[in-house]
Order: structure tokens, then C-alpha cells, then sequence
């Protein structure tokens, strides 16, 4: 049915996570919806006036504002009595970042919208800038390895466990190398009323320099090393984790990806404060087992 | 006496005119002097006497930013604002209009800071003058509310669908009581059919909005706003003829005041035009041809007809609350490219004066006529400057 719902012959990037993460979202919400997405990759990708790929009602406004886009259609629905999902589906950087503002209040008002964040880990449609959501060591455009720079040296701002402290009854994040998790995530949220957030890594092969043909791999294994815990929360309280058996090192990881390249050949202590990263993830959310 | 005249508080007054609008979403954010709007919205949603859904939105550019959401869901939307949040919601403004959606919006005008000053003056509206909202702006209370109706015809007619913006001066306006009708709701209902877009957001027919348009076709949108923006002439006007019939209360795009025999136009905009007005009462008794030359609507700017009316007629003195930072102000420099090249044109002066909410006198503008008359002012000038403090 998805494929009826988002029409290929969208101009992504051989290789993007974004547009199979928009497959399973459509997979898991039905046609009964209505798409709000921020200005960004999926933006730009998939609505070239006069085409458009998707076979669902979908709304572009400006970078910062799709979770008041989203909020101002989902009350106009209820008052005029109609009936639709409202789902925003943003980037990181419009959602980390510049749109933080707006999502606080959509949270905080508890309006009945599923924001979903694709998350590539940076600034892709402008040119692989860093955001608050590029992890410790990656190299971007703006936060370049150099003679006094191993690259960003910040970790990735935890905007799950922002949604968590605003009282929104439904978080997860998911990656698309789980896809039937990914389905199953939206399908829940679809049961919950109230604000729900989902958090999906999708690699970009451009912006993380990595083979177009690796992305699933690497989403698989941001997931199996540590660096991107797979869990949902519902009222707050953790009750699923993905666990996973033999955890890697991470270097697994981050060898696949040139963002990462300086890191492996002669950063030893930020590798060891990368390992650090996935270790504690472990600790916090159970991973292993 | 009329029964319907009540004595009401501008904003008071503007909150019962939105109820009988039938907005379906009202969203807005508090800011002084806007705040008697949206709190008297608030109750009256509160109390069930409006059956529309109050966002409290997170700022004003979130405000906008749902009503643009709800807007291309169907809904009738209204919000209000002024000055900082006004600029807050620039980016938003030109997206609304860019997607045709008639949102129609109070913005009670007042300051920019720096320095911080909440009182009243006309920057804020006049600087988003190429936003593509209409612009009307109200003399008195009465017509502050009775625009509002007229902008919500001629934003959501057909061939219009542009965002409008009714703007009233802050505090002087807002926070002042006069006797005004409230229109009938019955009345409104007759004036005002529903919203009913052909283009909303809807799984039964998806469609997309707010698409990305390169450089073959981005022009063609924005040369489709400017027409709509010139059509909407003829468009107020005949909802503005349309409201006279129904409501016996007469509007104009511009109007005239003691202008026939006039050997000075005075050309202004807002509540600067009642104090102007009795100045210009009081010359007359002392034997000066001088008229005015009212401007209710900014955009569109009915470039025509001022030069009608004003053809011929040797001065004209341009007052405003605003200023065009080294160039002039915004409505003195609209009716100088408004006039340029035509016949029998009056020589402008422009005076910029009540900024930052400072009080403008009879004797000011007065002071002013006088001084154009003996040629002892520049072409544009600040009025009542306290050059002491320079």
C-alpha cells in the first residue's frame, strides 16, 4: 500500500535512509493521514512544483514550524468534525534545533499529533552541517576535522529524553534497519491520543560517506554496537528495549563511515570516549543480553 | 440614540466583532497592547459563547504558524498581535500569503524596540508592507470592528485569498472606550457566507501545499499575489458598498474630509485622523483651505483614485507614525511613487511625529500647516523633536 502512498521518482540520493523510513511510516499509519514536513531533504526531494510523490495529504510551511502547522490542522480537524492522523514527519536539524521551540509547545499543549524525526545527524539538504543532533567525533563542514579539531566535539543532543520530561505519552526511536519495529512504532502511536514522538535513524550515505549500498548495514549496526539504543516509553516508563546479544566494538561502526575516518587513524582518546558513549547507552537501557 | 450602541473598550469591542465572525481557530500570543483582544476571545470561548478552539500558542510565530495549518485544513482563523511579535512572525507572514490561505489578523500597532517602548506608533504594520496581506487601517473603533467582517469577504473570496491585516493603533484605540455598534450577528451571517475553500488538506483528495518551486516557475506564484493584491481594489470596495447596505455604516478605500475647495491636502492614516480632523475644523474657522485625504486601505495602495482626489491641489502634508530609516516614511514614499510622472500633482511635504506612543496635539499639526504655508519647513521632517536631549 506504501507504495501508492509515496510514488518513486523523488530525487534522494541513491543510498538515503529518509525515504525508506517514509515507506514504513506509511506502511504503519495507513492513507487516513495528513503529512506535515519542515523544510529539508524530504522537502526538497519530493515536491518539485508541479510533481509531488505523495499520494497523501502533505503540508510544507517553513523549517521551524511543523509541529504548529501540525497542531493548528489537527484542532481545525476537530472543530470542523473531521477525522485524520496528523503526522509531522521533520529532520533533525528542524527538530533538534530550530524547531525545538514549536515542538515544546505542541508537546505541552498534549495536541494529538505523531511527530516522527528522521534523523541523518546533521545539516544534509544544505551540505552536511553540524546540528545539535551530529554525534561526538563526526567530521561535518562545520565542525571539520582540522590541525585543532577532531571534528564535533559535543554529543548528540537527547531529544527523546526531552519529549519524555514535557509528559508525552508515547516516545521511541527506531532505525530502519528493523523495519517491521519501525511499522509497529507507528502503529502504536496510532493508539495513543495525545502528543507521540518517534525518533528514526536513517543514514545518509552522502553526508556520512559511506557505500550506497551500506545502509541498511549501518543502520543495523549504529543499533547493535550501542550508539543508538533502541527502546520505547510509554507514561514515562521504559518497557521496551531492543536487546542485543554480543555487542560490537564500535569501531565496526564507524570504520564503514568517512565522517568517522580521522577518528580510526589517530584520535585514540575521542575513540575511547566514543566506546564510552555506547557503553553507557548499555548501561542505562539494559542493552545487553 | 441607536439601541445597539454600547460604550466598550476598543479591544473589548474588536473581541465581540471576531465572535460574530465565527471563527473556527483563534490562536494567538499575549503582548501588550494586544492583550484585552485575546483575553476577552479567551473568555468567550471559555464560556461557550464562540464556538471556536483557543490555541495558546508558544510564541507568535508558532501563533501564525498553526493558523497557517489550520487555515489549509478549512477552518476560519483569526489571531492578533503587535509589534515584536509582529516582526517575530515575518518569516510566517509571507508563507501564509505565499499559500493564499485568508487568515485575517488585529494588529494593534505599537513600536520596535530599541529602545524598548510598548506604545504606539505605525512601524510595525507599515514595515511588513510587502509581506502580501491586505492592510486596512481604522480610524476609530467603530471601524476597526467593521473592517473586520469586510476583511474576512474579500480574503477568502475566490478570485482574493490573500491573509488581511486590520490594524488599529495601540492603547489609543485598544484601550479606550467609545460608543460603537457591535455588527449583528444575523447582519454578519447575511454579509459573511461561510468558508468554504476548494483547496483543503483531506486523505479523501491529497493533495500537496507549500511545494518547492524552482526558478522556471517561482515568479508565476508571486505574479499571481501581486494581481490578486490589485484585484482586491475593486474587491474591498464593493464589500465595503455591500456593508453600507446591510449595516448603513459607509467605508472606503480612502475618503475625504473638507477637501473641495483645498488648498492643502493633508494625507494620513489611523487614529492620527480624528485629532487631525478638529485641527483641520478649527483652520478652517480661521480661514484656511485645508482638507484631508483619509487612507484606510495600504495594500492594496488605490494609487488612482489619490491622484483623483488630490489632483490639482497645490501641498500636501503627509503625517505618520513611522519612518523609512534615511529615506523618508512609508506612506510618504508610497504616494511619492504613486504620483510620480502625473499631471497637476501637490508638492509633498512628510512629517513623521508620534513615535513611541508620544501625544500628538491640534497644535501640532496645526503648527505644521502653518509653518508649510511660510515655507519654513524642509520637505520631511520630525515633528515636535526635543533637540535639547540630541
Amino acid at each position: 500500500m506504501s507504495s501508492q502512498l509515496f510514488a518513486p521518482g523523488h530525487t534522494a540520493c541513491s543510498g538515503c535512509g529518509m525515504p525508506i523510513a517514509i515507506k514504513l511510516i506509511l506502511e504503519g499509519s495507513g492513507k487516513d493521514i495528513i503529512v506535515v514536513s519542515p523544510t529539508g531533504c524530504l522537502e526538497v526531494t519530493t515536491t518539485r512544483y508541479p510533481t509531488s510523490a505523495w499520494g497523501v495529504p502533505w503540508i510544507h510551511s517553513l523549517f521551524e514550524n511543523a509541529a504548529a502547522v501540525a497542531s493548528g490542522i489537527e484542532r481545525a480537524l476537530k472543530v470542523l468534525n473531521r477525522d485524520a492522523n496528523v503526522i509531522v514527519i521533520a529532520g533533525d536539524g528542524a527538530t533538534v534545533d530550530i524547531g525545538i521551540g514549536a515542538l515544546s509547545g505542541m508537546f505541552e499543549r498534549g495536541d494529538n499529533v505523531t511527530y516522527i524525526c528522521y534523523d541523518n545527524e546533521a545539516y544534509m539538504n544544505t551540505g552536511v552541517q553540524r546540528c545539535s543532533s551530529t554525534p561526538y567525533g563526526a567530521s561535518t563542514t562545520t565542525s571539520p576535522v582540522g590541525k585543532l579539531s577532531f571534528g564535533e566535539d559535543r554529543p548528540k543532543k537527547d531529544l527523546p529524553a526531552i519529549a519524555v520530561a514535557h509528559g508525552v505519552p508515547y516516545v521511541a526511536t527506531a532505525s530502519i534497519g528493523y523495519p517491521k519495529d519501525v511499522i509497529r512504532k507507528i502503529k502504536r502511536a496510532k493508539e495513543i491520543v495525545g502528543p507521540k514522538y518517534i525518533h528514526i535513524l536513517t543514514p545518509c550515505p552522502t553526508g556520512w560517506r559511506f557505500d550506497e549500498n551500506k545502509t541498511i548495514e549501518i543502520a543495523k549496526l549504529a543499533v547493535e554496537t550501542g550508539l543508538f539504543p533502541i527502546y520505547e516509553i510509554e507514561g514515562g516508563t521504559l518497557i521496551k528495549v531492543k536487546k542485543i546479544k554480543n555487542r560490537k566494538p564500535v569501531e565496526e561502526y564507524l570504520r564503514l563511515q568517512g565522517r568517522y575516518r580521522h577518528i580510526l587513524k589517530g584520535f585514540k582518546d575521542q575513540l575511547e570516549i566514543i566506546q564510552e558513549i555506547a557503553d553507557k547507552n548499555a548501561e542505562k537501557f539494559g542493552l545487553d543480553g | 440614540m441607536n439601541d445597539n450602541i454600547k460604550i466598550l473598550e476598543g479591544s473589548m469591542a474588536i473581541a465581540s466583532t471576531v465572535k460574530t465572525c465565527k471563527p473556527n481557530i483563534v490562536s494567538a500570543y499575549p503582548i501588550t497592547p494586544q492583550t484585552h483582544i485575546v483575553e476577552n476571545i479567551a473568555k468567550m470561548v471559555a464560556d461557550g459563547e464562540i464556538k471556536a478552539d483557543y490555541i495558546r500558542a508558544d510564541s507568535e510565530f508558532s501563533a501564525l504558524s498553526t493558523l497557517i495549518g489550520a487555515s489549509a485544513t478549512g477552518a476560519r482563523t483569526y489571531s492578533s498581535t503587535t509589534s515584536q511579535g509582529l516582526a517575530l512572525m515575518f518569516e510566517a507572514l509571507f508563507n501564509a500569503s505565499g499559500m493564499r490561505l485568508p487568515i485575517v489578523m488585529t494588529v494593534v500597532n505599537r513600536a520596535l524596540s530599541a529602545p524598548l517602548n510598548i506604545w504606539n506608533d505605525q512601524q510595525d504594520s507599515i514595515s511588513v508592507r510587502d509581506a502580501g496581506w491586505i492592510q486596512l487601517y481604522a480610524e476609530d473603533n467603530q471601524e476597526a470592528c467593521d473592517l473586520l467582517p469586510i476583511a474576512y469577504k474579500v480574503a477568502e473570496d475566490k478570485e482574493i485569498l490573500l491573509p488581511t491585516m486590520c490594524c488599529m493603533d495601540g492603547f489609543i484605540l485598544t484601550h479606550t472606550f467609545e460608543p460603537v455598534i457591535i455588527p449583528e450577528e444575523s447582519l454578519v451571517d447575511e454579509f459573511l457566507p461561510p468558508f468554504r475553500p476548494d483547496f483543503i488538506l483531506d486523505p479523501a483528495n491529497p493533495l500537496t501545499f507549500g511545494a518547492y518551486a524552482g526558478p522556471e516557475i517561482y515568479t508565476e506564484f508571486r505574479y499571481q499575489q501581486h494581481n490578486a493584491m490589485i484585484k482586491a481594489e475593486e474587491k474591498i470596495e464593493k464589500a465595503m458598498n455591500e456593508f453600507g447596505e446591510v449595516f448603513g455604516r459607509e467605508y472606503g478605500l480612502i475618503d475625504e474630509y473638507r477637501l473641495d475647495d483645498a488648498d492643502i491636502v493633508i494625507i494620513s492614516m489611523g487614529s492620527l485622523l480624528g485629532t487631525i480632523k478638529d485641527a483641520v475644523d478649527e483652520m478652517r474657522e480661521d480661514g484656511i483651505k485645508v482638507g484631508i485625504l483619509k487612507i484606510t486601505s495600504y495594500r492594496p495602495f488605490p494609487k488612482e483614485k489619490i491622484y483623483n482626489k488630490i489632483k490639482g491641489i497645490e501641498k500636501g502634508i503627509v503625517f505618520e507614525k513611522d519612518v523609512s530609516i534615511g529615506t523618508g516614511a512609508g506612506l510618504l514614499n508610497d504616494l511619492k511613487a504613486a504620483l510620480y510622472g502625473k499631471k497637476q500633482t501637490p508638492f509633498l511635504y512628510g512629517f513623521v511625529l508620534g513615535l513611541g506612543g508620544r501625544d500628538v496635539g491640534m497644535n501640532d499639526i496645526k503648527d505644521a500647516v502653518k509653518k508649510v504655508k511660510t515655507l519654513e519647513l524642509e520637505d520631511f521632517g520630525f515633528i515636535n523633536l526635543r533637540k535639547e536631549v540630541l
